[in-house]
């Protein structure tokens, strides 16, 4: 048995950029946020100061329900970086929202992971200033 | 109208010897080793220069006396060829030198190669690195078309094996290998095994063009851009490497198939569509990006290149060779762009005749490739025999 589990602190860690400080204050405090386009309703691939689909330069950050489907995945038994604790298992989420996530699954076996599986956020520390997203089989 | 590079003519190219590790050298040195030994190919002297598109421009030109010159960075393999013959083509050169590689980069073995390891703050607390990132499309493409672990093996067995009688490649010898020793190596990022990757290494190599009527006097056999183009979906390992990713202009296109554009251009440049392809010296940093790249530029319909690599197309003797040197994954990997060049080195190789193993007999037309849908782009060059 092999429950895929959240790093622990000592990894390799973000440098959040001036255009992703909602999305990291958001993570602190237990909120997974997105952006979106006041006038047409695009959600960008990252936080934008610009829309990639109307060229509007008005976009607002919302709060996700933190669910969503697993897209695609991976599972790593070779570790980037020492401090990763494998297996690890990096996936794509696509939250009911519409807005994509690039995050990792957590509580379940490599086994379980399938296309389309319901999942849920669950947030972990990944450094003293920085948490990370994570995401769950949904209860 | 013309052939937009019908005056351009390439008439050099070399490789230096690949290795692990070349402890007498570092990235400019093998590089210039690179830049020489494409020179000596062409039969030119470094003095007959006069455009520099190296990995470190302005050191050759200085290293090697040549100013004034022309200088291009060469941040990019295939881009950086269809940039260099561009300068011919506009009578901004007449010779333009090429070269890179890559040497002392890679000590640390503990961790995955450092240019593997993006940075950015969407993708470092995952732990994603490039095998990591190109298995997240791979799975899409097994879920949507059920594409089999065998067919990925299927490609990795025929890389490999065409590397094992090369005796240029980093692992000659090392085989040959059959799809369940690629199964049974040991598991990196489902559904990549070890031998589904690349390798990482060490090497320099280069390519001179000329303008066409400097052929004459020329020892060599030239080769032609019968065409080229590049397609890029945004910075690689900074976001979700998704299939389906689009962008608001060329709508038919997804990330997935991302390299489709660039082939659909090349192959209107040159008149000519896959079924004129005698050879595809692809890029292979994993083995399902073949099968990607297959469908992507044609060779096969959507979801069909399992198949097609399982029914033995891409192998010797097959109706299209694959990556004929060993690649990536048996003949080198030096970073920077050397092992980007070294995919236009081998079409040009293959269509002058001149390959010391797994030669196409007659190759006429070959076609290679850089980069991949983990990565977010894919560039094309068609190379031929014929002056277009």
């Amino acid at each position: 048995m092999t429950t895929l589990q959240a790093q622990q602190p000592g990894i390799p860690a973000p440098h959040p950029g001036r255009l992703a400080e909602p999305y990291w204050d958001g993570c602190r405090v237990g909120e997974l946020r997105f952006q979106r386009c006041d006038a047409c309703a695009t959600i960008p691939a990252r936080p934008a100061s610009i829309c990639p689909n109307c060229y509007g330069r008005s976009l607002s950050w919302e709060r996700s329900s933190g669910i969503g489907r697993l897209y695609s995945w991976t599972v790593v038994w070779r570790p980037q970086h020492p401090a990763f604790r494998v297996p690890y298992a990096p996936a794509i989420i696509e939250l009911d929202e519409g807005a994509w996530v690039m995050s990792a699954m957590i509580g379940c076996e490599p086994v379980d992971l399938a296309a389309g599986l319901h999942v849920e956020v669950e947030f972990h520390p990944a450094s003293d200033t920085v948490t990370l997203p994570y995401f769950r089989p949904a209860a | 109208m013309p052939h937009p590079f019908r005056d351009v003519a390439i008439v050099g190219v070399y490789n230096t010897g690949q290795a692990r590790h070349l402890p007498e050298h570092d990235s400019a040195t093998i590089a210039l080793e690179g830049a020489l030994g494409a020179l000596a190919d062409a039969g030119l002297r470094p003095r007959d220069v006069d455009a520099v598109c190296t990995q470190f421009s302005t050191e050759d030109i200085l290293t090697l006396g040549l100013g004034p010159a022309t200088r291009r960075h060469m941040g990019l393999g295939i881009p950086s060829v269809l940039d260099a013959a561009a300068l011919i083509a506009t009578g901004q050169a007449e010779v333009v030198l090429m070269a890179a590689g890559g040497a002392g980069v890679y000590t640390d073995r503990a961790a995955t190669a450092p240019w593997t390891r993006p940075a950015h703050e969407f993708v470092i607390g995952y732990g994603l690195f490039t095998a990591a990132e190109f298995a997240l499309v791979a799975r899409r493409h097994m879920l949507t078309f059920g594409t089999t672990p065998e067919q990925l093996a299927t490609v990795a067995a025929t890389i490999r094996n065409n590397g094992h009688v090369n005796p240029k490649a980093v692992y000659f010898g090392r085989g040959p290998y059959t799809v369940d020793d690629v199964l049974a190596s040991r598991m990196i990022a489902d559904p990549y095994h070890l031998l589904d990757c690349a390798t990482t290494s060490e090497g320099g190599c280069g390519l001179v063009l000329a303008r066409a009527d400097r052929v004459a006097d020329l020892p060599s056999t030239p080769a032609w851009i019968l065409g080229g183009g590049g397609d890029s979906m945004g910075p690689s390992y900074h976001i979700a490497p998704r299939w389906d990713m689009r962008g608001s202009t060329d709508a038919d296109v997804p990330n997935g198939y991302v390299g489709r554009r660039a082939a659909r251009r090349s192959f209107a440049m040159a008149g000519l569509g896959p079924t004129d392809v005698d050879v595809a010296e692809f890029y292979d940093p994993f083995s399902f990006e073949i099968i990607r790249q297959l469908e992507a530029f044609g060779f096969c319909g959507d979801g069909e290149g399992g198949a097609f690599v399982a029914d033995g197309h891409v192998a010797p003797g097959g109706s299209l060779p694959i990556t004929t040197d060993g690649g990536l994954m048996s003949f080198g990997h030096a970073g920077h762009t050397a092992q980007l060049l070294q995919r236009a080195i081998r079409a040009v190789e293959q269509v002058r005749g001149s390959c010391e193993t797994m030669q196409v007999a007659g190759a006429e037309v070959a076609i290679c490739s850089n980069g991949g849908a983990g990565a977010l782009f894919t560039d094309v060059l068609l190379v031929g025999s014929e002056r277009p």
